[in-house]
């Protein structure tokens, strides 16, 4: 109440006008993003957990262009999760943090896109990237928690905002390291703008665009124990229990779990384009 | 208005330069003024900051033609070049393609032009890494909206074109530079573009492979008769390849000719020293510019053989000569047919009085011998043995050369 600046006040008056004015929205995104996160996990859930396993092995497989080292990972990863028996906590996690990414993602890489082709955009948006990526992580929980209250939805919203910078920055990179003379080609052949970018930038920026899309499915993963702290649930609830009772098996269970989905994901991402063609 | 060449009145013109000026900068408008009232790049410079590229130039280029604009790096070839399609926007200043001012026209009749009229050539060759050879080629025509199956077809045509078959589905990063650059000149020719812009195309090929390329660039050029700018800073290159060639100076031309005009009359001082080092050509001789004269013919055979010899090395006339290497004649294609025909020995459609030089004779001298004949000169040593050829383009090249080393 002594402070020489008010800045703490100023920002708690901007949350309460915030919450008066935009309530409906606020309703409005909390309902669509519980939705999404349902679907997701109750469409996992309702598949038998070795059938799902031995899928999303598959789908590793495919994704990965048939490499057999990143699915059988994935397999036997997901195998040792279920004789933990953290399998549904597991769904429940990779639920929060795939839609997460997708949200991310859906808002991420359109921002890149401007922001390679504005330099207005660009240049409003460097500060708060910075602000994003400096601020510590559970400053989000806050506004987070008093928007949205607790629960996963919440806990999606700082997952979301802590994961975006990097993508953004990495979109807006991919497309600017686009050499010039494949510019000068599109352009020299008659392309309209939109031609350009999705025929010519966006391909070539992809191994740039995909190194985003990993970097934020691992800031989100990272964000799962912190997110329980406002309600979030999924493994990382069980760390965090696994803390506030000193349980160090099922806290080191659970982490352990963490990584897994880690190292799972992070190979699949960085192998889904980045060795670039065959030959 | 600056005086324009028009003594060529026989030919279409089918890209017309009028008074092109580009500027670098923010504030082109005072620095227009002062192009206007003749003030030099450098005051201009001082007194603007701005960056005079292309000042009031004015050329034509007629249908058909390869014209090479030529000159060191920084005279302001490549901005011309990208002017002609508005990859940059020229200050002022009229580009006629066919006619049509491509300088005032609408982005989307600009964005036609450049779909059906004009073909583009890199130096960097500038393919798209994620596809393939066929997909590379088809782009121009994927653009404009072409059905898959057609511009596959007219793909693998231009694929063809340039002996490229069989590698339709490999990507770019598999090929060497001088495959690369096919590739480039197969999406070029893709869209049956009258117009192809060629910016440093081979210099960044091996010399070897560089060679080859303009020799197929000739070779095709003959076959599809496009009109070609093809922008080098390598004088070997432009004489060899240029029907005219325009040598750029600061941003303007110095002077625009065939390469013997540039040789015999250089305009002024730049153009001068540019092509000094030509007219030393006192001191080069027969033997700097001569070729190797393989194959040779021997004296007693067929004409059967000298056929498939010219087929095989790509040539239209052999030197006769015995184990001795002893010259005695020469054998064109036209000779050696009639031969074939009439059933006659080769020895009767022998050609012996072709020129011939001496290893040491220089090169001043060769120039009228050259201009004089039809056939390739043979270069003999004092006891009368074969050891090399001269063709015209041997010679220019031979020149060009030393220019270039000394």
């Amino acid at each position: 109440m002594s402070d020489i600046l008010p800045v703490g006040e100023v920002a708690e008056a901007v949350v309460a006008w915030i919450n008066e004015t935009f309530g409906w929205l606020l309703d409005w995104i909390t309902m669509a993003l519980d939705m999404l996160i349902s679907g997701f996990q109750d469409g996992m859930a309702a598949i038998p957990p070795l059938i799902l396993i031995v899928i999303l092995a598959v789908l590793a497989w495919v994704l990965t262009r048939r490499n057999l080292k990143i699915g059988l990972l994935t397999l036997f990863g997901l195998i040792f999760i279920y004789l933990l028996d953290l399998w549904p906590e597991t769904v429940l996690t990779l639920a929060l943090v795939l839609t997460s990414t997708f949200v991310t993602l859906a808002i991420a890489i359109p921002l890149g896109i401007l922001a390679s082709r504005y330099v207005s955009v660009n240049t409003a948006l460097r500060p708060l990237l910075d602000l994003m990526q400096t601020m510590p992580s559970f400053v989000y929980l806050i506004p987070a928690v008093i928007f949205f209250g607790l629960g996963n939805v919440p806990g999606m919203i700082a997952t979301i905002i802590f994961a975006m910078p990097p993508a953004i920055r990495l979109t807006n990179l991919g497309i600017r390291q686009v050499p010039i003379e494949l510019i000068e080609v599109s352009e020299a052949f008659g392309a309209t703008e939109w031609q350009k970018l999705i025929k010519v930038q966006l391909p070539v920026a992809l191994p740039t665009i995909m190194a985003g899309v990993n970097q934020c499915i691992m800031l989100a993963l990272s964000m799962t124990v912190i997110a329980a702290m406002i309600g979030a649930a999924g493994l990382g609830l069980n760390v965090l229990i696994g803390i506030q009772r000193v349980d160090i098996g099922g806290g080191f269970e659970a982490g352990l779990c963490i990584v897994i989905i880690a190292i799972i994901l992070d190979r699949i991402t960085q192998n889904v384009i980045s060795s670039g063609p065959d030959k | 208005m600056e005086e324009t060449q028009e003594e060529e009145t026989d030919k279409n013109i089918k890209v017309s330069v009028r008074n092109l000026t580009k500027i670098f900068g923010k504030h082109p408008d005072e620095a227009l003024r002062l192009v206007e009232q003749g003030k030099k790049k450098q005051e201009i410079f001082e007194e603007t900051q701005q960056n005079v590229a292309l000042r009031s130039l004015s050329f034509d280029v007629y249908e058909g033609e390869l014209f090479v604009l030529m000159g060191l790096s920084g005279c302001g070839k490549s901005t011309l070049l990208r002017c002609i399609n508005r990859l940059i926007e020229p200050t002022s200043g009229v580009v006629e393609i066919d006619g049509a001012n491509i300088v005032t026209m609408s982005e989307d009749k600009l964005r036609q032009v450049r779909r059906t009229k004009i073909g583009m050539i890199f130096q960097s060759f500038a393919l798209l890494p994620h596809r393939t050879v066929l997909e590379n080629v088809g782009f121009g025509l994927e653009i404009q909206d072409m059905s898959v199956a057609e511009r596959e077809e007219k793909a693998r045509e231009a694929i063809d074109l340039v002996g490229l078959s069989g590698y339709e589905e490999s990507y770019p990063s598999g090929l060497s530079g001088g495959m690369q650059q096919r590739v480039g000149l197969a999406r070029a020719l893709a869209s049956d573009a009258d117009i192809l812009l060629m910016d440093e195309a081979f210099s960044a090929l091996d010399p070897m492979i560089r060679r080859d390329m303009q020799d197929e660039l000739i070779e095709l050029q003959a076959r599809l008769n496009k009109t070609i700018i093809f922008v080098s800073h390598d004088l070997d290159e432009a004489l060899k390849l240029g029907d005219r060639i325009a040598l750029m100076k600061d941003g303007v031309i110095a002077q625009i000719g065939t390469a013997e005009d540039l040789l015999q009359n250089p305009s002024c001082d730049y153009v001068e020293r540019f092509v000094e080092d030509v007219n030393l050509s006192r001191v080069l001789v027969s033997k700097d510019v001569m070729k190797r004269p393989e194959p040779l013919l021997p004296p007693d055979s067929g004409p059967r053989n000298a056929l498939r010899l010219m087929e095989e090395y790509g040539i239209s006339s052999l030197f006769v000569a015995g184990k001795d290497r002893m010259f005695r004649g020469l054998v064109t294609v036209d000779g050696a047919v009639e031969a074939k025909k009439r059933e006659i020995p080769l020895r009767d459609v022998m050609v012996t009085d072709s020129p011939t030089v001496l290893l040491d004779t220089p090169a001043q001298e060769l120039m009228p011998i050259m201009a004089e004949t039809a056939y390739p000169v043979a270069v003999l040593d004092t006891e009368g043995r074969i050891k090399g050829f001269i063709v015209r383009g041997s010679l220019l090249a031979g020149l060009a050369r030393l220019e270039i080393e000394v």
